[in-house]
């Protein structure tokens, strides 16, 4: 895992090298600090010289401004390293979800996705910039006082060194059982969070039913148990610093009681005394840093595993080698096909569907919900891939088809769709980039939607808001239309696409679409029998199987659900809602 | 229209993301005074226990720091070059600071302990307080304000709250404490010395000072580059199924790695020079140390003032120490703006105007005792309208019927701009009442008056002949049943959920409800029937089985008055004939106000309501509207209606 994240350092690898190089230079300089101060108080002060102290001072500080250098370098280096170590995981991620088919996008979910993209990359940044200045400054910073502790006297030097060995080992275990109440306590605190989001939502059936205090409750007694347990994992934390600065205490009485004998039978100077207190200071704060420097670790695993995970999915539906790169003509044909989203299930959505649509053929599509309607036309432009059987589209398997010619030629409206941030005209042109104004105007009668476009303020420039939610849901539909037509498809789906658009519009719409487009095949799945009664054909579906395939008065004749339905929308379906 | 203002609920930890740069604190001393105030009022005897705690252990440290410099001057000097030196008075001296220390240790550890209690203890206190003032807000404050924002406070924000509660303040007393001490150390010792370290803290200031404005710079650049990104990462993981359709991954990577690209830039500004504060400090630390030794030396070796090596050694330490508290303060500060940005949006939140209810009409319980309506403590079935008379102290009874009626009501969500205008309605009780008409015609603003969602700028709304305003919102609104468009499902099992609308109903009352709804068929098929877990709103069901639950939660609440909008939008026609049943059976009986987009719902209603614009266009029952040849009947049959 940690391999795979490294390679996406790329051009920030010598960065991230110079960053812990730096970092050491730093602790050098701050390491030998201390020993010239105490040279200064035994030789220069001790002995009376004030020219040593002098001396001693300038090449104190000569050293201190490379300490400088060094601690500037890590901080430039160690932004640059992790900053762009972030930017390249996110480039890697979203360039891999940009290949992701829809089952990939399923799996992690759309909020998933952003998660990665986003807070986990950040967990990650600060983690590698702690751990690139940290993780070899802590160390090497102890074990370099260390030695220096044993030069100036490797008997004092032992204390140190017992000392750091148990307060690391009771370290250690006051992280590991702490680690595993602070994962229990992150766990509650998302389902805390999860029952304020509930209630944020749903304030409206909380009111309505007068369920306030009984939210209350519930939320008063998730608070408490968190409270409850927050503090027993934080009683576990806090002790670290009381037992730090009690062994930081020990360490400072022996050193001396046994550096007075030393020193009074002249085994030591005052000023190596001085140095080794100092020393005991720089061990047991890099021992705490360590500790520190594990848990962000520990906690960023989680992130990086995820991350990991969205770097290595591979797309379910790739490009085949040498893709066929024409579309013939418009006609569809199933053969034998079966589907279900999770190969593993038992219950496939579709089962053994055999369908023949000429090119140019209206086909309108009914069934309930469930019956898996947006499952079969997902199949045609290869959104999901059959498990068994084949799907063709004029005449050859789609899995044989160049993904952009396919997808080019087979329009797909979809059943939630989504507008973005940008003017109507930039939003049209998704479906052709190089389409003039003119053609996108025509792609707006034909949905009906050219009259309330040049109604607003800014016509077709008006500004699209995030996620289209500053025009309605029966316009947003039909300038998704729009923008489908606009690719001058062979086929194009709607999928339940006019179910906010009211029914004279809905009308219109199909006969704009008989008169101007004839030669593309056209399905149309719709919950109103209005919709697609005067379709060339209609398919029925019902649990995942063709119930009937034919005109409207076959399968009023001949096919009971379809009769079901339009009877009880025998009056025509009519909808209020435009 | 409020059906139409769309909400998404983000996730915890991206509040900045769409917002650019925080807003500036307006006055962060008023708002540190309040939080301050806020803890303080719970755990005042525990903070006041607190900084005794700490200027315990500092007095510790600061007298471990004196044993050092008597250490060389008074114990060991003296007996170097001694034939027989007695170390019974150094003993003696370590004896006491072993006592000192294990005062400082015990200190430290009851601080650490009280702080918990405080830290954990306030921001439990505060997500309760945010909690149930949440629930008393009115429903108006969620239209308005985005889900996401509002989820963010009790996410982000509690947890800055909760860092500098338990990190910030602790350390911030600790370093007051230790500079304070620290200074009266130095100033006994030396005064000249701390004059020279004094210069060079106003350097390290002064420098901190600079540092951090380079930094704060960059800082609002990467948090507005950060927004930019992450909003675009957001829209285009929603399109991602709309991207795959048009080929349109080439022009998403390309705009991300501009987006990304400037994010890199201006975070790598923003790290590095936070990141230099802290080795320019450091290094300050230790030129101030050097010129220190200097002075000092020349001092001590003059014999200034007697001024010893001893205290040289223990000023030095000072000088060390009194750098490093210095340094927190400073690292510290960017921390408690943070804070306190979050502490703003918390009290906001706390200081939102909740609910008003000046309602006094209350519903009750009720039975007939010789032909009068008497209040009973029990379940009786029957309902009545306790009504207070305050003037003559009396109170009467008067049977719950469903009787509603609007009279000449105007209403706007926001004054200037009012979305219905003169509606004037008469439901009887027991009638089934349709709203119709395109969206934003007003149809879903109309049941939110009924239950008092919104309030009316003009005109009255009666129920049962009483003023709504006269009755408590709880007793009002426990009287409609309301079944919305968009359904929402609690965490919990299937029963919980249709336990909502009444919280003691035994699970035959459950059962019963379900198969009125028509939804026992589906849930008994659910892996744990009736117990199977709904989580993320239900998101396990389809769409059409989240509204029967909706419809059976409505159901077991056994309410006069239904108010169904758009409640079988998302089952399909053939399974919505199946429901319709049971939704007769519903309403059967009862006031029922029904929005609906199929005629099949709508037509055997007593009164069809045509509302066009946020006004009343037409009125009558299905047949009457069909001979009107106007508006409904271009509805119904998309032809033309035929001009009057």
């Amino acid at each position: 895992m940690v391999k795979k994240l490294l390679a996406e350092l790329k051009e920030f690898t010598l960065p991230s090298i110079l960053t812990p190089l730096c970092m050491i230079g730093e602790v050098i300089a701050e390491m030998i600090i201390p020993v010239l101060m105490g040279k200064i108080v035994d030789i220069g002060i001790g002995g009376g010289n004030m020219s040593y102290i002098i001396e001693t001072g300038l090449v104190m500080i000569v050293v201190a401004l490379l300490g400088l250098a060094a601690g500037l370098g890590g901080a430039f280096f160690g932004a640059k390293a992790s900053t762009g170590f972030a930017r390249n995981l996110r480039k890697k991620m979203f360039d891999n979800i940009q290949t992701f088919s829809f089952a990939n996008i399923d799996k992690f979910s759309s909020s998933g996705l952003v998660t990665r993209l986003t807070t986990d990359v950040t967990n990650i940044q600060n983690s590698y910039m702690m751990i690139l200045r940290m993780a070899m400054r802590a160390p090497s910073s102890m074990v370099i006082a260390m030695i220096m502790s044993f030069i100036i006297s490797p008997r004092l030097a032992s204390i140190y060194l017992i000392a750091v060995i148990l307060l690391a080992a009771f370290i250690a275990s006051i992280m590991v059982t702490a680690n595993k109440y602070f994962r229990a306590v992150f766990e509650k605190y998302d389902k805390l969070n999860e029952s304020v989001q509930e209630n944020v939502s749903a304030i409206r059936v909380v009111k309505a039913y007068v369920r306030e205090e009984y939210e209350d409750n519930k939320f008063k007694l998730a608070a408490l148990n968190i409270y409850e347990m927050f503090v027993k994992a934080e009683k576990r934390i806090t002790l670290t610093s009381p037992v730090m600065m009690g062994t930081v205490y020990t360490c400072i009485i022996l050193i001396s009681w046994v550096g007075a004998h030393m020193i009074v039978s002249n085994e030591l100077t005052t000023g190596a005394m001085m140095s080794l207190l100092t020393y005991c200071m720089n061990i047991l704060m890099s021992l705490m840093m360590l500790s520190i420097i594990f848990v962000m670790v520990t906690m960023s695993a989680a992130s990086a595993k995820r991350i990991v995970e969205v770097m290595d999915e591979k797309t379910s539906i790739a490009n085949p080698e040498n893709p066929v790169m024409d579309v013939a003509d418009g006609s569809i044909s199933f053969e034998h096909a079966y589907f279900a989203y999770n190969k593993d299930s038992e219950e496939p959505v579709l089962k053994d569907v055999n369908l023949d649509i000429k090119s140019g053929e209206t086909i309108g599509i009914i069934g309930g919900t469930g019956s898996a309607k947006s499952s079969l036309v997902n199949l045609i432009s290869r959104l999901y891939d059959v498990t068994e059987g084949s799907v063709k589209v004029g005449g050859v398997d789609v899995r044989e088809y160049d993904l952009e010619v396919l997808r080019s030629e087979v329009s797909v409206v979809l059943q939630k769709n989504v507008l973005f941030t940008g003017t109507i005209y930039e939003n049209l042109r998704w479906g052709d980039a190089n389409a003039t104004d003119e053609e996108v105007e025509r792609a707006c009668k034909l949905a009906c939607i050219d009259d309330f476009i040049k109604d607003m303020p800014e016509g077709y420039n008006t500004q699209i808001d995030q996620g289209g939610t500053n025009v309605s849901g029966g316009q947003r539909q039909r300038l998704c239309i729009a923008r489908a037509l606009l690719k001058k498809p062979k086929i194009l789906i709607l999928d339940d696409s006019t179910s906010a658009v009211d029914t004279a519009t809905d009308a219109r719409i199909r006969k704009a679409f008989a008169e101007e487009i004839p030669n593309t095949t056209k399905l149309i799945i719709a919950q109103r029998v209005s919709s697609v009664m005067d379709c060339d054909r209609i398919i029925v579906m019902d649990d995942g199987k063709i119930d009937g395939f034919g005109t409207h008065d076959e399968l009023l004749k001949g096919n009971q659900i379809y009769r079901e339905v339009y009877e009880s929308q025998t009056s025509g379906d009519a909808d209020f809602d435009n | 229209m409020a059906e139409e203002r769309v909400k998404e609920v983000r996730g915890p930890g991206n509040r900045h993301m769409r917002g650019g740069p925080r807003p500036k604190i307006k006055n962060p001393g008023k708002l540190f005074a309040r939080l301050m105030g806020y803890v303080f009022k719970t755990y005042g005897i525990h903070m006041i226990l607190v900084v005794i705690c700490i200027l315990l252990s500092v007095f510790a440290n600061v007298q471990g720091t004196m044993f050092t410099k008597s250490l060389i001057d008074s114990y060991i000097t003296p007996m170097i070059g001694q034939a027989d030196p007695d170390f019974g008075p150094l003993a003696g001296a370590i004896r006491n600071v072993v006592v000192f220390y294990g005062i400082g240790v015990f200190a430290a550890f009851v601080q650490a302990r009280l702080m918990i209690i405080v830290g954990q203890g306030t921001l439990k206190r505060l997500r309760e307080e945010l909690f149930t003032h949440m629930e008393s807000l009115p429903v108006k404050y969620f239209d308005t304000n985005a889900h996401g924002d509002i989820m963010s406070i009790y996410t982000n924000d509690i947890d800055t709250l909760r860092q500098m509660i338990s990190q910030s303040i602790p350390q911030l007393l600790n370093s007051a404490i230790t500079i304070v001490s620290v200074f009266v150390s130095m100033v006994l010792l030396s005064v000249p010395l701390t004059v020279v370290t004094m210069l060079m803290v106003a350097l390290m200031l002064f420098v901190s000072a600079k540092a951090t404005g380079a930094s704060g710079k960059n800082f609002v650049a990467q948090q507005k580059n950060l927004g930019a990104l992450n909003g675009y990462i957001e829209e285009m993981m929603t399109g991602q199924k709309v991207i795959k359709v048009f080929c349109h991954e080439e022009e998403a990577i390309q705009r991300f790695d501009e987006l990304n690209e400037e994010l890199y830039q201006s975070a790598y500004k923003a790290n590095a020079y936070s990141g230099v504060l802290g080795p320019i400090n450091a290094q300050l630390g230790n030129l101030s140390y050097v010129v220190c030794a200097i002075v000092g030396g020349a001092i001590a070796l003059n014999n200034f003032l007697g001024f010893t090596v001893g205290g040289l050694a223990s000023f030095l330490t000072f000088n060390k120490s009194f750098s490093m508290p210095i340094n927190q303060v400073s690292m510290q500060f960017n921390s408690i703006i943070m804070a306190l940005a979050g502490a703003e949006r918390i009290f906001k939140l706390l200081d939102e105007e909740p609910e008003i209810d000046n309602g006094y009409v209350m519903l009750v319980n009720s039975k007939e005792d010789n032909g009068q309506i008497v209040e009973s403590e029990e379940f009786t079935g029957h309902w009545a309208w306790k009504h207070y008379h305050k003037e003559e102290g009396t109170t009467t009874y008067q049977p719950l019927e469903g009787d509603v009626t609007f009279n000449d009501v105007d209403f706007g969500y926001t004054d200037d701009k009012m979305v219905l205008h003169n509606i004037v309605l008469h439901a009887l009780p027991g009638q089934k009442i349709a709203l119709v008409g395109s969206t934003g015609a007003g149809k879903t603003t109309i049941t939110n008056l009924i239950n008092r969602f919104y309030d009316i700028q003009d005109g009255k709304i009666r129920y049962d002949n009483i003023n709504i305003n006269k009755i408590k919102k709880a007793d009002l609104r426990r009287s409609l049943g309301v079944v919305l468009q968009d359904t929402h499902l609690f965490t919990g099992t299937v029963a919980d959920n249709i336990r909502y609308g009444k919280l003691n109903a035994t699970d035959e009352e459950v059962v019963a409800a379900a198969k009125l709804a028509n939804a026992d068929g589906f849930i008994r098929r659910l892996p744990e029937g009736y117990n199977t877990m709904l989580t993320g709103d239900g998101g396990n069901l389809s769409q059409g089985q989240r509204q029967l639950l909706a419809i059976a939660r409505a159901a077991i609440a056994n309410p006069p008055v239904l108010i169904l909008d758009e409640a079988t939008s998302s089952i399909d026609t053939r399974t919505e004939k199946i429901v319709q049943d049971g939704m007769d059976k519903l309403m059967h009986g009862r006031t029922t106000f029904v929005i609906a987009h199929r005629l099949s719902t709508v037509k055997n209603s007593d009164c069809i309501v045509v509302l066009e614009q946020g006004r009343i266009v037409e009125m009558g029952t299905h047949q009457e509207l069909l001979d009107k040849k106007q508006r409904y009947y271009q509805l119904y049959t998309g032809n033309k209606p035929q001009s009057a």
